[in-house]
């Protein structure tokens, strides 16, 4: 599995094969506070690059959640849809939010390694 | 405008508060727990809550201030006893909420708590009206905390001798460490719990000793989760200018016997829509499943015909799942109703159902 990288909208995403797997950071879930709700992509959907494809919401308000890469939605984690508490508990493992086939790996290229990924967080928090 | 701080701002702070602006106060809308934590200790334990921005009116007078105050407030209040508060509308000539409030007798006259945002204009409105004839003073000087949840009566107690005798909506003047506190049996979370204005040097010690006690602080994010559990309205969500009392499903809070003759600002709307019905009002609503229905999503019938609107929208950690309130034409109000919500473009089912949707636990009270 290829090393995790980060988007500028607070995903992470890794990469087996040409499988995507994608989900919300521990910073974001720091920010938006208690998570009671989660919408997926549907799966067999196509989403684009910085596309929205999903919501998250707090008690305080709702979130989209974007896809820092185009491809197509090949399964999605219903756990999180019943219980989006798990999304505050494990961000970044069990709850990750869904996989996509992706034609493009050039497209991670751009993406923060996770050091400069803590940097920009904290820059853009404080 | 320079943002204002209450007298507990450096004790937030040391609890690691967020702040949020509300009505140009800088206040905490969570600690380090986060919202959810913070509204389950509120129902099992005890929560303090910072409402010093809310507005403390004292107005001195006799009976002729009573006599003026029916005049304004749709209330039996020459039958009010002595520290007895209620809860009451300031209104327009068309019965439009200027601001909800509650009021308590007390032996210099009255004391009007009133919200943050429409304090000053309320203070303007009502000194337009009573004249210079009674002494008002809108108290900056003082701190208003509440505690609410049911250990709250046993930590307060061990605090302030006596405040366990006092009834649900009943207040009075309390002495403790030399220090003259008014203390309401009363809140706005659907539990048991009090409200204590008191001087302002004072107040952080008071809510020191208050944690030392096992009572915890608690943000306006969960405040906001609790009132909308116990069915309570929020003025500027549910309430504002263009809603009268019997759209917001707030009959109750009119006094009976003032809707015989009237006379107050307002009674000719008020009594021509408790005759002919309000065309909207007030519901409680549940979205199925998990969806979050905010402020301002639109509400439908099954023939895509608008009837409604959300006015406050969350999930409730009581509850365990969404909740919601809002104005709907009035023959979709029953209780039961299949309504459907638009939230992002798509249309989800909805039931209205009663209030609260989350069983209060007041103490019984007298009046």
């Amino acid at each position: 599995m290829s090393e995790v990288k980060f988007s500028k909208e607070h995903e992470w995403i890794t990469l087996e094969g040409d499988v995507a797997t994608i989900g919300i950071t521990k910073h974001a879930t720091e920010m938006l506070g208690d998570i009671v709700f989660a919408e997926l992509p549907e799966k067999g959907s196509n989403v684009e690059k910085d596309g929205t494809a999903g919501v998250v919401e707090s008690t305080k308000a709702a979130s989209d959640v974007y896809t820092p890469v185009s491809g197509e939605v090949v399964d999605t984690n219903q756990s999180i849809v019943d219980d989006p508490a798990k999304i505050n508990e494990d961000p970044e493992g069990g709850a990750w939010f869904f996989k996509l086939k992706i034609k493009d790996t050039s497209e991670l290229d751009n993406l923060m390694n996770k050091e400069e990924y803590d940097k920009f967080a904290k820059e853009t928090s404080s | 405008m320079e943002i204002k701080k209450t007298s507990l701002n450096k004790l937030h702070q040391s609890k690691h508060a967020k702040f949020v602006e509300f009505a140009g106060y800088e206040m905490p809308i969570q600690y380090s727990k986060g919202i959810i934590e913070e509204h389950k200790f509120t129902r099992s334990n005890s929560g303090i809550f910072d409402v010093s921005h809310m507005g403390q009116l004292f107005i001195y007078g006799d009976e002729s201030l009573t006599e003026e105050l029916e005049k304004i407030f749709p209330l039996d209040l020459k039958n009010l006893k002595q520290n007895c508060s209620k809860y009451s509308f300031l209104m327009n000539e068309d019965a439009g909420i200027y601001d909800d409030l509650i009021i308590t007798k007390i032996e210099e006259g009255y004391l009007i708590i009133l919200n943050a945002a429409c304090k000053d204009k309320d203070f303007e409105i009502l000194s337009n009206l009573l004249g210079s004839k009674f002494k008002m003073n809108l108290d900056n000087n003082r701190s208003l905390i509440a505690i609410q949840g049911p250990k709250s009566v046993e930590i307060l107690n061990s605090i302030i001798n006596g405040v366990d005798q006092l009834s649900f909506m009943t207040g009075n003047w309390f002495d403790s460490d030399n220090k003259k506190l008014f203390v309401t049996r009363s809140g706005y979370t659907g539990e048991d719990g009090f409200e204590i204005s008191i001087s302002n040097n004072k107040a952080e010690k008071f809510v020191e000793n208050l944690i030392e006690k096992g009572a915890q602080l608690i943000g306006l994010g969960a405040r906001d989760t609790l009132r909308l559990e116990a069915g309570l309205c929020l003025y500027g969500h549910e309430l504002d200018i263009n809603k009268t009392p019997v759209e917001a499903n707030l009959r109750w809070a009119i006094s009976k016997s003032r809707l015989t003759n009237g006379n107050f600002i307002g009674s000719k709307k008020i009594m021509n829509q408790i005759q002919d019905g309000a065309s909207q009002i007030r519901v409680g609503i549940k979205p199925e499943g998990r969806l979050i229905a905010r402020e301002k999503t639109k509400i439908f019938d099954d023939t895509d015909k608008q009837i409604g609107e959300i006015t406050s929208g969350t999930f409730g950690p009581s509850v365990n799942g969404p909740i919601a309130m809002g104005y709907v034409d009035k023959e979709f109000s029953k209780v039961d109703t299949k309504i459907l919500l638009e939230v992002r473009g798509k249309k989800h089912p909805a039931n209205v159902c009663a209030l609260p949707f989350y069983k209060k636990n007041y103490v019984k009270g007298v009046n």
